[in-house]
């Protein structure tokens, strides 16, 4: 059968209200090193084995800065069209366990990066705040208790994850929807993917979102009290998280009451958020300027650099495939995402007909590996489908074969047996099965619309049966429909 | 005998290194019960290093500059497997993995390593009263401080119980105590001495110099310890230090500057005794005598150093001591959740001069606060340099006075912060610009203890300040000084 359109769920709060979200992206930089010490930056060993003195904060020792990262942080601004600025690393103090020196370095003031923008599919948006470097901390294992920092039993802490080098990206509070929530994120992980500075791998940690969220009357432009979502851990996720805390403020707002501003953790398995530390009593984190590492200056020409290296980034390939054809932005945007889009101007540009192209990528190529399919035999294909030699379901197994070992679709074709049908032939088949079936022909004339439906099904099912696939669907449903007439 | 000469003979096989270290440490023997210089004698750790020269020397490879001189660290530099205390008892105990970069070139440079001087917990204090261990006693006069906070590494080196010492300077740790202690101590310009291996106190002011009781001595050993370190990102990139080059040089045609606000002029700051300020005077006019030309020079911002200092130290502290949390190392007090144990490890870890500066600090940088406090001391930062930049157009090197006084007896400040701070009030304006300056002594005060006098240089002028020294070193011996 071919494929279906799927109806996306799109929770809708109450028409009176709207959504206000900001979302902050942890981004792990893939440098081979940590930022600011020359342990690997790797943490799939055993606990406290990936660790130097300067990553375990001891007495005495010294940070010195990744270049490699500061580079990824410069080429991440550029690429969210970012003002790359001279930057100071700042102290952000704080006590925790798994912070080796209780206090993280991160930047303050003056971020690497600010004012850029995020362009979604839907054509939304997103401003980007800023960008800035900072080093992730241990991990921290609470036994016992509720899990919890303050009533574990004992707390077990690794730092092999210490001083990992982090970009934060801050979105301003553009998003508007939780689609664009999702859309954001993905958009993000894209880019990230393009300019190769993260394996943006939201489930294995290597992106973390935590999501502003507030909500307001539709109409106004008031920012009402926010509260920050911790623990999401899928795009999924975040789209749950972030419907549940908008009904959770309108339900106080309708009761009179107000969100307190507060982080919040989510719940995944409860599908619920509760309560963390509230930002009244939140630490004040005396940030000032990092004594221990000079500001970061970047040239005019390093910049320039990163600009004329940039890779065409994906709102830009998504623009240039929808400028060629007529398919839905989500078709562009899995075609893109999954890196098959120049093959797909290769095949359009030798003559392929290019929402046909676009539409077999992304119904019949969802595999990690298609390396063995080439343009051209992509291009033979699809005129060989549109011309009629090849029937849908026809096309779609040389498809199949052609992604799993290559070769020229015609010789596929040919070697499979398959040949159009003549029209009398079907006909003659469609004709045959009425006379066989007298109810399924009655209740397909004459029954309701579903039982119309079943009984198309039936009758297409028959025939492909009969002619092993190689009938036209869309042949047999003409058929029977002339016949019903 | 000098470090020098020590060198000398035990490269020459004139002496073995053993010899040598048993001397010194047999004066150790003698006196350090009373004196107190050290927070531990690493007696082993010498002899193998002596051991190691002298069969170098017999083998007939090379040695290095320092082979055989016995040399005492300050107990805030890191040295691999061997206790570092900062003399706190939150750090008791613990062992660094690693050697600070000093060490390491000191090491290689043939070093023979005596024992950890002690001094104020975390470098805090002007008079090594401050240490969890106990004080350390003046070897001059036993009945007064030694100065601080590196006052173990000043004793041991007026004791002789080793002729060269490491100490840190965040406001006149090495100056001050080294005037204290009839000694020579100098902080080279921030970034000339890699800080790597230097438990922090006040990052943006911490520098780690030598001690020695001459000034030729205190050269070699800066020329050693000094250049640039990849390690630490404040480290001068391309500085070659050459201040043995400077010590013949002379002060003929130096334009030398009174700074009137630290010399008892016009506006000066109060409390400069006049014994210091005579010794002083006679300090200035032997340096006339040598050729120079000297000038009363006014840099009004020297008298907010003070101020400043104690916001941007305390500030800094406040945040490189968070780490000290019982968590990884160190002293841990046991309490039923982490907050708790964290607040029961540092109450009981560290001393009252530790919490009144980590509470100083905390206060200086809040929400609120940060402006008025923090923000402002930057802001006076910022005005010396400018203002010691323009004085420097006009004046190679300046001269003060160390310290206002001569080493005080036990118990007379420790009990007034403001009037222990004042201590600091000649040091501190070179720590906050990060310019060189050097104590060398010159004569005695009404007490008969001996007063020092402070030359200071531009940045990366470190040659300078040995220059000057040397020339008042040699008119001080030769009766220049009262």
């Amino acid at each position: 059968m071919s494929p279906q359109e799927i109806t996306v769920h799109e929770p809708t709060l109450p028409d009176e209200w709207e959504l206000v979200v900001g979302l902050e992206v942890h981004v792990e930089l893939a440098t081979q090193t940590k930022l600011f010490c020359g342990c690997a930056n790797e943490f799939s060993t055993d606990p406290n084995t990936n660790v130097c003195p300067v990553c375990l904060g001891l007495p005495g020792s010294l940070p010195v800065m990744n270049a490699k990262a500061v580079d990824y942080a410069m080429k991440l601004g550029r690429a969210l069209g970012c003002e790359v600025q001279g930057s100071v690393m700042a102290r952000k103090n704080y006590f925790y366990p798994d912070m080796a020196k209780d206090y993280q370095t991160t930047q303050y003031d003056k971020p690497t990066s600010i004012d850029g923008e995020l362009v979604l599919g839907d054509g939304a948006v997103v401003g980007i705040e800023r960008a800035h470097i900072e080093e992730d901390a241990g991990k921290t294992t609470h036994v016992g208790g509720g899990g919890r920092i303050n009533d574990a039993t004992y707390s077990l802490v690794d730092y092999n994850r210490a001083g990992v080098p982090l970009v934060e990206v801050v979105s301003r509070p553009d998003i508007r929807t939780v689609e664009q929530a999702k859309a954001y994120v993905n958009e993000l992980r894209d880019i990230l993917l393009a300019i190769e500075v993260s394996d943006a791998k939201m489930e294995e940690g290597s992106m973390r979102v935590d999501a502003n969220v507030s909500v307001r009357p539709v109409g106004s432009n008031e920012l009402r009290t926010r509260c920050e979502l911790k623990n999401i851990n899928s795009v999924r996720s975040m789209g749950r998280a972030i419907e549940y805390e908008a009904r959770r403020h309108i339900a106080l707002y309708a009761d009179d009451e107000a969100p307190r501003q507060e982080t919040r953790h989510w719940d995944e398995e409860g599908g619920r958020s509760t309560p963390g530390r509230s930002k009244e009593d939140a630490d004040d984190y005396r940030y000032f300027q990092e004594p221990d590492l000079v500001p970061l200056a970047p040239a005019v020409k390093d910049i320039a650099a990163i600009d004329a290296a940039m890779p065409v980034l994906p709102a830009a390939r998504r623009a240039r495939l929808g400028e060629l054809s007529d398919v839905s932005p989500q078709v562009l945007a899995t075609v893109v995402e999954r890196g098959q889009d120049t093959l797909a101007l290769d095949a359009i540009e030798v003559g392929a007909d290019a929402d046909k192209v676009l539409t077999r990528l992304q119904n019949d190529v969802a595999v990690s590996d298609w390396s063995k399919l080439t343009s051209s035999s992509l291009a033979a294909l699809i005129t060989m489908e549109t011309s009629g030699e090849l029937t849908a379901t026809q096309a779609k197994h040389v498809l199949a074969d052609l992604i799993e070992s290559g070769g020229e679709p015609a010789a596929i074709a040919a070697e499979r047996g398959f040949e159009v049908m003549e029209g009398n032939e079907l006909e003659g088949l469609v004709d045959q099965l009425i006379a066989d079936n007298p109810g399924e022909w009655s209740r397909f004339t004459s029954g309701d619309d579903g039982d119309r439906k079943k009984m198309q099904g039936f009758f297409t099912g028959q025939i492909m049966k009969a002619t092993k696939g190689q009938a036209d669907g869309r042949a047999i449903a003409e058929l029977l429909s002339r016949k019903a007439n | 005998m000098t470090a020098r000469s020590i060198a000398a003979a035990v490269a020459s096989g004139a002496r073995s290194a053993v010899s040598v270290l048993d001397e010194h440490l047999a004066r150790v023997g003698e006196r350090e019960e009373e004196i107190h210089a050290f927070n531990l004698v690493t007696e082993d750790k010498a002899r193998g290093q002596a051991e190691a020269v002298d069969a170098a020397v017999t083998a007939g490879e090379p040695v290095g500059p320092l082979a055989g001189v016995p040399l005492a660290l300050k107990d805030n530099m890191c040295t691999r497997g061997i206790p570092t205390t900062c003399s706190s008892k939150i750090l008791e105990g613990w062992r660094p993995p690693y050697d600070a970069t000093v060490v390491s070139r000191l090491a290689d440079a043939g070093a023979v390593f005596v024992g950890k001087t002690n001094l104020d917990e975390f470098a805090m204090g002007s008079s090594t009263e401050n240490s969890a261990f106990g004080p350390t006693r003046n070897p001059l006069d036993t009945g007064r401080v030694p100065g601080g906070s590196s006052g173990g590494s000043a004793a041991a080196v007026a004791a002789n119980f080793a002729p060269l010492a490491i100490g840190s300077d965040t406001g006149g740790s090495i100056r001050q105590p080294a005037a204290f202690c009839g000694i020579v101590g100098m902080k080279p310009t921030y970034g000339a001495v890699s800080r790597y291996g230097l438990i922090a106190f006040g990052s943006s002011l911490d520098q780690v110099g030598p001690f020695a009781a001459n000034v030729a001595d205190a050269a070699a050993l800066f020329d050693i310890i000094a250049g640039h370190d990849p390690l630490d990102s404040t480290s001068i990139a391309g500085f070659t230090p050459n201040a043995v080059d400077h010590l013949d040089r002379g002060v003929e045609g130096l334009r030398v500057g009174v700074v009137r606000e630290l010399c008892g002029g016009a506006g000066s700051v109060k409390g400069l005794s006049a014994d210091v300020l005579a010794r002083t005077n006679e300090a200035i006019e032997a340096l006339a005598a040598a050729g120079a030309t000297v000038e009363e020079v006014s840099v009004p911002s020297t008298t907010l150093g003070l101020s400043a200092y104690y916001i941007v130290a305390p500030a800094e502290a406040s945040s490189n001591l968070a780490r000290y949390d019982g968590v990884r190392y160190g002293l841990r007090v046991d309490a039923p959740t982490t907050g708790e144990m964290n607040a029961a490890t540092r109450t009981a870890g560290f001393g009252a001069e530790v919490k009144r500066r980590i509470m100083l600090g905390t206060y200086a940088l809040s929400a609120g606060y940060y402006d008025a406090f923090y923000g402002k001391a930057l802001k006076v930062r910022t005005m010396m340099l400018r203002d010691f930049a323009s004085v420097y157009e006009n004046f190679d090197v300046l001269i003060t006075p160390t310290a206002p006084t001569t080493a005080f007896p036990f118990g007379e400040r420790s009990g007034d912060p403001m009037m222990m701070y004042v201590n600091d009030v000649c040091t501190i304006p070179s720590n906050l610009t990060g310019h060189p300056g050097i104590s060398v002594p010159f004569g005695v005060g009404d007490d008969g203890l001996p007063v020092g006098v402070q030359v200071l240089a531009p940045a990366l002028q470190d040659g300078l300040t040995f220059q000057v020294a040397a020339v008042l070193e040699a008119a001080a011996d030769g009766g220049g000084a009262s």
